[in-house]
């Protein structure tokens, strides 16, 4: 393994002749080696559906039934396509607030916490603006009101994570709970729109101050900040020198020290980046769907975020599809909910499978031959 | 019998304190068992809600709420042993796993729970210790539990066995270097899962107390991190079974600020004071926590504060 670089790379530039069939499989050696980070989250994926399938047979449901409810549900007809769509804008906003720091070496599951917090304060920062300032700017502050608060708080887990040694994945989940808890005391408190009796909220944004839909569609536009996004972020962390210093970071700490790239700030900004993501989400769940802030921004979009940035292998590519996978198996639960009789936990279950299957098979990386240039093949 | 409010306060935290702290006692003492060997479970949140499900649903399809305490422990048992056997297999980060298993757990105590949320099961009696006292505050903060005399016993029996037997050797081997383990001729892998199965079942039966106990009822919002911050507070008690329960009481008394607030009328800022032991946890992580160096008396092997 370690002496691999030596015996691909060397023949090439040594003598001509014999490196030939090496360069020509070149491409060809890459996509084998890929193509490895495909086939086994599918095999993952596979495994973790049979086994579900088992579980429904178990307490006498139909696999074939819930097959077709999720693809009705969820890509079926042009209405269930977009509402999936609807619901995968979070979901690849809140995954790149897991992939974006796994990549420098973290496991930030706050994107729960920096959604709701992110929504919140876009809520809260339009009110004194509503009937004053036109709609476009009004929009354009709360976007990035909610980015910053977003920002401030996942970029807390990650200066502490670097100033204090405290661990991210914890403190970015109670952040999330404490989150959740100042939100709910103000909307329950201070900011509640009394006007309205049933569930406490602020007050809302009105329809002229929501965000649009794609011209054609039903589905808000969410999804396409969410695309570009991750193919901005991916540019970002892959050719850029800051990309770049951050992965060596994620690497291997002692030696990004040792060269000194400014680790603090490479980790504050990824956690930053990170909770914008988060926040924007927030923002889009705010003044797209709900438009107030309250309680049901806490939906469970950042946790479902976790398992599509680790499905993607945090590649920021690699989400979108991903996540309108998963957006077709939220969407569709109201539907499984009331024809299958099945709790409305059972995406739940579906998720947690998937997500212990899929980490599961992390073991399975490298042990099939069939990935590996031939000339690795012989010597295992 | 007119108390003072802040008597009336104090004694409703003592009384809250005590049940409040006995699922965190649990979970802490089956983190601090699974971390000593060397390994991280962040799945004890899913486990705490399975089990509460689980303790609820037996206790009232058998009407014994002690089979279901039993019940509860065994299915914890089973997602530890789960947990223990992937992260057995090599290059499975142990961190990820357990927030897939906290996701899991989560999910299928929600799933069969359900039919549970509105029965009434019966629940764990209390053992009145406040009898001598006429004040009838003092004597329902009394109320106690035999699961929190059950928990202190546990942390006494673990922490004399880390010390002094053969068992606790191995576990603090495996714990401090698993080379060392090897070159000894024992099995890391199968003594981690031991360690992560029967942490499982500890926490199991903690979430039991949650349903059957405090707050006594089965619902999906009973746990909201208790398990999660069980597992900063094995931190902050630097492994020591011992003083878990103490910051376990540390903990319930932070845990009670807002109901205790409530007996006596005050509900301003109800949701900031249940956010009090978060804030709590924070804190202690942050004052305890060095970027420079682990923390102290930390099992060598152990990836979350590295």
């Amino acid at each position: 393994m370690s002496n691999a670089p030596l015996v691909t790379g060397a023949p090439r530039d040594i003598v001509g002749p014999v490196a030939t069939p090496a360069a020509g499989s070149d491409f060809a050696a890459r996509f084998r080696a890929n193509s490895e980070y495909v086939v086994i989250p599918l095999i993952a994926l596979l495994i973790a559906a049979a086994l579900f399938a088992v579980f429904l047979m178990a307490i006498g449901k139909s696999p074939v039934d819930f097959v077709s409810y999720v693809w009705r549900g969820g890509f079926g007809t042009s209405f269930s396509l977009q509402n999936t769509l609807q619901r995968s804008a979070p979901l690849i906003l809140t995954a790149l607030a897991v992939a974006i720091p796994a990549r420098i070496g973290l496991i930030m599951i706050g994107g729960e916490g920096a959604l709701v917090l992110g929504g919140f304060a876009s809520a809260v920062v339009a009110i004194p603006m509503l009937g004053r300032v036109p709609p476009m700017p009004t929009l354009i502050i709360m976007a990035i009101f909610a980015m910053i608060v977003g920002g401030f708080w996942v970029g807390l887990a990650g200066f502490l994570r670097y100033a204090r040694g405290v661990n991210e994945t914890i403190s970015s989940l109670l952040l999330t709970y404490i989150g959740i808890a100042i939100m709910n005391f103000f909307v329950e408190g201070a900011l509640r729109d009394l006007s309205d009796p049933n569930k406490p909220s602020t007050k809302p944004l009105g329809k002229a101050y929501m965000v649009g839909v794609i011209p054609g569609t039903e589905v808000h536009w969410g999804i396409v900040f969410g695309v570009a996004l991750c193919i901005a972020l991916y540019i970002l962390m892959t050719r850029t020198t800051f990309g770049f210093a951050a992965r060596v970071t994620g690497g291997n700490f002692r030696a990004a020290l040792a060269q000194g790239l400014p680790v603090g700030r490479l980790i504050v900004a990824c956690s930053a980046i990170a909770g914008a993501c988060a926040g924007l989400a927030g923002f889009f769940e705010v003044a797209a769907i709900q438009g107030r802030a309250n309680a049901s921004l806490a939906a469970g979009y950042g946790f479902t975020g976790i398992l599509v940035s680790f499905l993607a292998r945090h590649n920021p590519l690699a989400i979108p599809v991903v996540a309108i996978l998963f957006g077709g198996l939220v969407a569709s639960g109201g539907l499984i909910q009331r024809r299958m009789g099945l709790p409305d936990a059972t995406v739940l279950v579906l998720q947690g499978l998937i997500f212990v299957v899929l980490l599961t098979s992390e073991t399975l990386y490298g042990r099939f031959s069939m990935f590996k240039p031939p000339a690795e093949r012989d010597r295992t | 019998m007119n108390e003072p409010a802040i008597l009336t306060v104090l004694i409703a935290m003592l009384g809250g304190a005590i049940r409040v702290s006995t699922p965190f006692m649990f979970v802490s003492l089956g983190e601090c068992l699974t971390e000593k060997s060397g390994r991280v479970n962040l799945g004890l949140e899913g486990t705490l809600v399975l089990g509460a499900m689980v303790a609820y649903a037996f206790s009232y399809h058998t009407g014994s709420p002690w089979i279901g305490v039993l019940a509860a422990g065994v299915a914890g048992s089973a997602l530890g042993a789960m947990h223990g056997s992937i992260c057995g297999l090599p290059r499975v980060n142990d961190v990820a796993v357990g927030i897939a298993m906290m996701l899991f757990g989560v999910g299928v105590a929600f799933f069969f729970g359900k039919p549970y949320i509105q029965p009434e099961a019966p629940r764990l009696g209390s053992i009145p210790l406040g009898l001598w006292s006429d004040s009838a505050s003092l004597k329902s903060a009394l109320q106690v539990n035999p699961l929190f005399f059950i928990g202190i016993a546990l942390a006494v029996v673990m922490a004399w066995s880390l010390r002094n037997t053969r068992w606790g050797l191995v576990v603090r081997t495996v714990g401090d270097s698993a080379a060392a383990a090897r070159a000894m001729g024992i099995s890391v892998n199968f003594v981690r899962l031991m360690t992560t199965t029967v942490g499982g079942f500890a926490a199991g039966v903690g979430g039991a107390f949650l349903s059957l106990s405090y707050p006594g009822s089965w619902n999906q919002g009973l746990s909201s991190g208790q398990g999660l911050m069980a597992v900063a507070l094995v931190i902050f008690a630097r492994w020591d079974p011992l003083r878990c329960i103490a910051a376990a009481l540390l903990f319930g008394a932070a845990g009670a600020i807002g109901p205790s607030l409530q007996s006596i009328g005050i509900t301003q800022g109800y949701y900031f004071f249940n956010a009090a032991p978060y804030i709590l946890t924070l804190g202690i992580m942050i004052a305890t926590s060095s970027a420079k160096h682990s923390a102290r008396d930390m099992p060598g092997e152990l990836s979350i504060a590295k």
